[in-house]
Parts: structure tokens; sequence; C-alpha cells
């Protein structure tokens, strides 16, 4: 039986991630057929460029190659986890864009993460269990508010009155603690406010349950039920909503990044684009893609963990 | 858990509170040392080796760490740097360059091959260098860059360590101009052969400039100080120079109000009316033009006279004044002020302007070209590249022919490679475009518009016009060539396949204790060789 057991969970294993490895590979495929079919090229410019040095630009990059045989260049290349050099920027590689713009978007995004879920969780408790009286009233507001306002117009609002106003924190850039500070707080306010509403309203419904009767009449203590019985269920939907969360947040946020100039990752999505930079698209596509997939695996990973009800391998195959 | 919500609270207001102290003393600026510049170039380089370089804000930051054999100064004059003489020959074709005593920041000489090694690696082909045809005016350089001629035909030549001899194809008169430019920088042979990435380290950066690098952080700044090294060092008064480079243009002025920058490269339009007052903006020259294409290949825009009612029609003085408001000047001409004629005054001041705004005529002028009063115009499409002001300036000039004129046209943005890619390629009526010079002569606005030219891109063609621009590229004679150039831009303002509307201008925002900055009116943004704070 347990080694049934092991032998289904390895099974399960596999085939997630052979569904992973197909997925990206459909994923580089179109973005490679797209690419390429949209208009221009990473050496445009305003300037006409004579036909010698267009031609010496493209042979150096390999761009007059018919494109099957770039295509199967990049993915040689790329199962041997190269992704190639910027066209852009031709000194750096897609693989070094990446390792010194994901810790940066990353330390932010955990930052966000941590500062979205301790708030958000504790908000979303509070206005549960104090229903309809001021601190919930409060809090949904507040919620409501940051759900609302769009992040770059709170990102200026931020820095207008942290930075320029009260002149108590700089108002940009990368590097100590005190700039981490502002972009924390913008790009953390539309979680923070989701996982705020979506605790509360899991709370109440979990707060009504007969299990929590049951406890309560068991005559546990009211931490006990709050803290065990009811958080432990009621924030199911949070962990769900994590998986998206953390991939979206941590990947970086072009708008964020770029008005506080923060040397993430998040740039990179938009520019690359914008230069035609071949590689950059195809390599920040494949890293994104690849990270959201292991993330809904770890997600469903884990639900097994904090609920007992669900496996991974249905019983009935067993 | 009131409690822990209120802890928190507390904590953070501390937190908040704390970092208040170190902060305001660190933005003060004036603590950092006396001779600091903080500037912002805008954008993260694409490269800094000088022979791949395009772009202004990179060659902005190589100027500041390398000398090439001549320097503009502060009145845009060509003056001596590592060149301490130069010799034209008769036939304005052989340049002979007397180099002064100049070191490396490594403490290696620079010498006249490395001049010859720098140029001949900008120009090769596998180098690949998008400017490599800066170089084509010299005897042999596109045949090599081609890969149809040899390396030793091009006619570069160190005669000795001190001098160094070029001929060129033709009479060039702005050849001595681009010697200060980026593409002709040199670099060192050593270095360079030793590691191809030299120019991402600061270790390896060998500069021959008034500046070096010290450290380079992507996406944020790159610091330098003072090249005690430099030929010219007793005139650098700046000790420390960090450049950032920082594209939101709102982030960058934020950082400018507070206290982190000194001087800001481009500041947002919709900033200048509010700033009108303001000791801190100033409007500097740009030798640019911002114009109209006409497609003349497609009707009605084939006809002459659509063009001109066209042009005539529009207000310009209305929009520079109140939707550019930047301090740009009505164009009426195409090339712009800040080129010198023969006789050393301005080529747009003796050239004056070609046309004036005019209802009535323009009316006539539409009339006979088969639409009274606008009847039975087709619907035309001004097309632009999403950026900047360009909208705003559709509009106003979609009113403007609405108005005089009872032509409706559409306006349209689109990206700016799609936008490249459909004026190259013909498709469209009407588009927005700009023009700034590659070197100081009206020439490089001049040249544009020959038979099937690369950036002609309207499908205009006159012999004259074509004949005119190749006598004023064969002579050395100036007053034969502006000559041939005024006569030129008549037939093209006569013709009007473009119509120009405002020549540019460069506002910057900098601090009032910032003397002696150069903001050059083309190329490069900033020059702080000979810059110091007050």
């Amino acid at each position: 039986m347990v080694n049934n057991g092991v032998l289904q969970l390895v099974q399960y294993l596999l085939r997630r991630i052979v569904t992973i490895i197909l997925a990206l590979w459909l994923i580089v495929t179109l973005t490679f057929m797209i690419m390429h079919s949209v208009p221009g090229g990473p050496f445009a410019s305003e300037k006409k460029l004579p036909d010698v040095i267009k031609r010496n630009l493209e042979d150096r990059y390999h761009l007059n190659d018919p494109l099957s045989k770039q295509y199967i260049n990049y993915l040689n290349n790329l199962i041997h986890f190269d992704l190639g050099p910027s066209f852009r920027y031709e000194y750096r590689t897609v693989n070094d864009i990446i390792k010194t713009g994901f810790p940066v978007s990353a330390i932010l995004g955990a930052l966000a993460i941590a500062f979205a879920l301790v708030v958000g969780l504790l908000a979303g408790i509070i206005s549960a269990l104090r229903q309809n009286r001021w601190q919930d009233y409060l809090a949904m507001v507040l919620a409501t508010l940051s759900f609302s306002v769009p992040i770059f117009i709170l990102s200026g609002l931020l820095m207008y009155f942290f930075a320029y106003k009260l002149q108590i924190l700089p108002s940009a850039m990368w590097g100590t603690w005190q700039q981490a500070i502002l972009p924390t707080l913008a790009l953390a306010a539309l979680p923070t406010a989701f996982i705020a509403r979506l605790m509360r309203s899991s709370m109440l419904e979990v707060l009504q349950q007969d299990y929590i009767k049951t406890a309560r009449a068991k005559g546990l203590s009211e931490r006990v039920i709050v803290l065990r019985h009811g958080v432990r269920n009621a924030v199911l939907p949070v962990v769900t909503y994590l998986g998206f969360l953390v991939t979206d947040v941590l990947m970086g946020s072009f708008v964020v990044e770029s008005i506080f100039a923060i040397p993430g990752l998040g740039m990179w999505y938009v520019n690359s684009i914008l230069n035609r930079d071949y590689t950059v698209i195809l390599g920040v596509t494949i890293f994104f893609s690849a990270f959201l997939m292991l993330m809904n695996f770890f997600v469903d990973l884990t639900y097994v963990v904090i609920d007992p009800r669900i496996k991974l391998v249905d019983r009935k195959d067993v | 858990m009131k409690r822990i919500l209120l802890a928190l609270m507390v904590l953070a207001a501390f937190v908040l509170a704390g970092c208040g102290d170190d902060k305001t003393k660190d933005t003060a600026g004036k603590a950092n040392g006396p001779q600091l510049i903080r500037y912002n170039v805008g954008t993260e380089p694409k490269t800094l080796d000088p022979a791949k370089s395009t772009g202004s804000p990179e060659a902005t930051i190589e100027l500041q760490m390398l000398d090439g054999l001549t320097r503009y100064d502060a009145n845009q004059e060509i003056k001596r740097a590592v060149a301490e003489s130069w010799d034209i020959s008769k036939d304005s074709l052989t340049y002979t360059f007397k180099l002064r005593d100049a070191k490396w920041s490594n403490g290696d000489l620079v010498t006249a091959h490395d001049f010859v090694y720098s140029w001949l690696r900008a120009m090769a082909k596998e180098t690949a260098s998008e400017y490599a045809y800066q170089f084509f005016y010299i005897k042999g350089a596109e045949d090599y860059n081609s890969g149809k001629g040899k390396k030793e035909d091009v006619a570069i030549k160190a005669l000795d360590d001190k001098t160094l001899q070029v001929v060129l194809n033709a009479p060039a008169p702005q050849f001595l101009g681009l010697t200060a430019f980026q593409t002709y920088f040199p670099v060192n042979q050593k270095v360079v052969e030793g590691n191809p990435n030299w120019f991402t380290d600061p270790k390896t950066y060998v500069c021959n400039g008034p500046f070096k690098m010290v450290s380079w952080e992507h996406n944020q700044k790159i610091v330098m100080e003072k090249n005690p090294d430099y030929w010219d060092a007793k005139s650098v008064k700046l000790e420390k120079l960090e450049i950032y480079l920082i594209e939101n243009l709102d982030t960058s002025f934020n950082m400018f109000k507070n206290g982190q920058l000194d001087q800001m490269n481009e500041i947002a339009a919709q900033e200048l009316t509010a700033l009108k007052d303001s000791k801190e903006l100033k409007i500097m020259p740009d030798a640019s033009v911002y114009f109209y294409r006409f497609n003349v290949t497609r009707k009605p825009f084939n006809d002459v006279k659509v063009r001109k009612a066209l042009a005539l029609a529009i207000d310009r003085k209305a929009l520079v004044e109140s939707v550019t408001k930047g301090g740009q000047k009505q164009a009426y001409a195409f090339v712009p002020f800040g080129f010198k004629d023969a006789d050393g005054k301005d080529f747009r001041r003796n050239g004056d302007n070609y046309f004036k705004e005019d209802l009535e005529e323009a009316k006539r002028l539409l009339a006979g070209a088969g639409f009274p009063d606008g009847k039975g115009f087709p619907r035309a499409t001004i097309m632009f590249n999403t950026q900047g002001n360009h909208q705003k300036v559709a509009e106003a000039i979609q009113q403007m022919w609405k108005k005089n004129l009872g032509i409706e046209v559409t306006i349209q943005n689109v990206e700016w490679q799609v936008y490249e890619d459909r004026e190259t390629k013909l498709d469209y009526d009407i588009e927005r475009a700009g023009w700034s010079p590659d070197y100081l002569d009206p020439m490089t606005f001049i040249d544009m518009f020959v038979t099937n030219g690369g950036n002609n891109k309207t499908g205009w063609s006159n012999r004259e016009y074509d004949r005119l621009v190749s006598e004023g590229k064969s002579t050395g004679d100036q007053k034969v060539r502006m000559e041939s150039m005024h006569r030129a831009e008549k037939i093209l303002m006569d013709e009007m396949p473009v119509t120009p509307l405002f020549f540019y201008t460069h506002p910057i925002m900098i601090k009032e204790n910032l003397k002696n900055v150069i903001v050059p009116p083309f190329a490069t943004d900033a020059d702080f060789k000979w810059a110091y704070v007050e």
C-alpha cells in the first residue's frame, strides 16, 4: 500500500513536470512566432542605416538565417540554459539580466507579500470577529480605497508626501532600506486589500460552521477556536490567491519599478518588446512562465499540508 | 489582536520617523563634498564602447571619459584636444594631425597608432558598428566595412607616434568636427584586445578624458571622479561626477526637487507651464527640426498645391505658444538655426524664411487643386509615434485644417517601430517626423531628400535638387557649397514634400549654483569638463 502510494506520487510529479515542459515549449514557440511577425527589429533606427551596415549587424546576430534555423538554435541553447545575449545591451546576456534583476524584484516582492499577509490577514480576521462594528468598517473602507486607487497614482502620492512634502524618505532608486519602504507600500496596497476582504468573507463563513459550534460547546478557549479551527480553515482561499500573488509580485512590476527607478526585472517585460530585443523578450517570458507554473505546482502541494482532506492522488485510482 | 495591530502601527511610525534624520542630511547635497554634480542622463546606456554607441546618452557619458582629436567648446567652436595642431591640404582631402603629449589613465601614452587602431576597429565588418558609416568619408573605409576592401587600403596612417594622416574621398568640411564625435574617440589597444567587455568594468575602462569611471550600477548610476592623468587636468574643477540612468521623467523631476539631483537632461512637457518663472529651468538651443512629411505617391498629396495649402493653413505661432510651450521657434524653412554659413554668419538667418502663413492663399490653392472649401477632399490620416507631445500637435493641426480649410483628417498614433516600418514603406498619408543633425553642417538636413535617399521617405524626387546636393558634396569651396544648399532648400520649400513646423529646444533643469556646464545643441547632452559648483 505504502509503495503503491509512493509510486502514485512519483507518477503524479512526473506528469506535472512533463506538462510544465510541454507548456513551456508551446510558450517559446508562440512567443517566437508572434515576436518575429511584429514590424521592426532590434536595429531599427530613426536614421536609415546604409545596407552594408545593416547586413553586418544581421550577420553578427544571425538574423539573416532562416527563421527555422534561428528557432532551432534558440531551442538548443535553451536546453543548455543559455538564453543568449541581449541585442540592445550586447555586453549583457539574458541570463545576467535575470540574475541581477530578479533578486531585486524578489526582495521587493517578498517585502510586499510579507506586508500584505500580515496586515491583510490581521485586518480580515479582525473585521470578521468585529463584524459590523467600527473596526470592520474602518478596515473595509481602507481596503476598498487601496483596491480602487491605481498603483501609479498611489506611487505618485506616496512619493509626493513622504519624499517631497515631509522629506523623510528618498524619492527613488535602490540600495538602502529606506529606499525600499515606499515601493513596498505601493506594491503591497492591492494584495493587502484583497487578502483582507478574502479573509473576512472566508472567516465569516467558517465561523458559522457546525464544527465551530461544537468547539465552542466543548468549551475550547476563544483563542484556540479562532486560530486552530477558524483561521486554519478560512485561510485556504488566501493560499490559492498566494500562488498567483507570489508570481505576480516577485517577478517585478513595470509600473512600480519605473516610478521608483528600481533595477528589477519588471522594466524588461515592457522595454524588451519596445526595443524588439528578441532574446530578452523570450528569456523573460520563459522565466516568468516557468516560475508561474512552478508556483502553482507548489500551491497544489501546500494544500495537502494545510487541509488533510485534499489528496494529490485521487483515492479511487489507488 | 488590537494590541498587536497597535504595536505594529507604532513600530511603523518609529521606522518612518527614524529614517528621517539621516536621510535629510544625505539629500542636502553639499554634505557630499563641494565639487560634485549629480546629473540624470535619462537612460541606461546601450554600450559604452565608443565604436559602437549611437545615442546621445551614450555619447554624453563617453565624452566625460574620453577625449578625441578635437573637442567642442561652449560656443560650439572646434578646439584642439589630443591633436595639438592640424594641417589640411589645398584640395581639402588630406588631414595631418599632430598629437600632444597625452596619457591614458593606465599611464600609457596616447599615440597616433591608438587612433589608427580605434578607427579601423570601429569600421571593421566584424565589429558590426551601426555608426561605421561615420567613417565613410575616408578613402577605403566603406569598402573595408562591406568586406570588399582590405584593412591596409583604408587611408589612415600613423606617420610616427605623434602624427596621424587621413585621406578623404571627397572634400568634407564636417570631417574636422567629426573627430570630436564618439565614433572617432580613441581606445587603448592593449586593454581592448585583452578583454572584449573592457568597457563594462570600471577597472578596465581606461580613459584619456577629464574623468574616469569609479562604478557602474545598471539602471541606477555611473560614478566618475576627476582623471589626474588627463592632459588638461588643470581645467577640470569637478572632483566627482555622478551620472544617473533614470528613465521616468516624473521620478527624475521629483528627485531634482528633492535635492537628489543637480541637473536633468529632459523635462516632461506638462511641467513646463508651472516652471515658467523658475530660475532652474533653462531653455537650451537644439539644432533639430519638427516637421510633417507628405506622401507624394498618394493622391491628393501628389499635387504641390494641396501640400502648400495645408502648410500655409497651420498657425505655427499658436502651436509653439499654446501646445508645445517649450520656447520652440516657428519654422518657415527646413534647416534649423545654429549652422555657420560661408560668411561666418548663421545659415538660417542668411537664408531667412521661405514661406509664410496665408489663409487666403491656402484656400485659393486648395480650390485650384479641385477642392473648393475642402469639398471632395478625401479623408486623410496624420500618423505619429506614441510619444511626448505628438498627439497634442496633431490634434491642434487637425483643428486648424478643419477650421481654416474645411478639411477633415483623422489622427492615428502607432508604436515607434511600427511607425518606422510604415514610413519606410510609404504606408501613410501625412506623418510627423523630426530630424537632428549628425554633424554641424546644413548638409545633414539637405541631403535627406535626394531621390531615393534612405531618409527621404516621401517619394519625392527633383533632379535639380539632386544636382545641387552632389555639387555641394563635391567641392571644398565653402561659398559654392553653401550657395548650392541655400538653393536646394528653396526648391524643397517650393515643392513642399515636407512642411516644417518648429525648431526644437532643449529644456533642462539645472541648479543655479552649477557653472560652465556646456549643453550642446546636438550629438551630446552635456559636457562637464569645465563645470564647477559655486
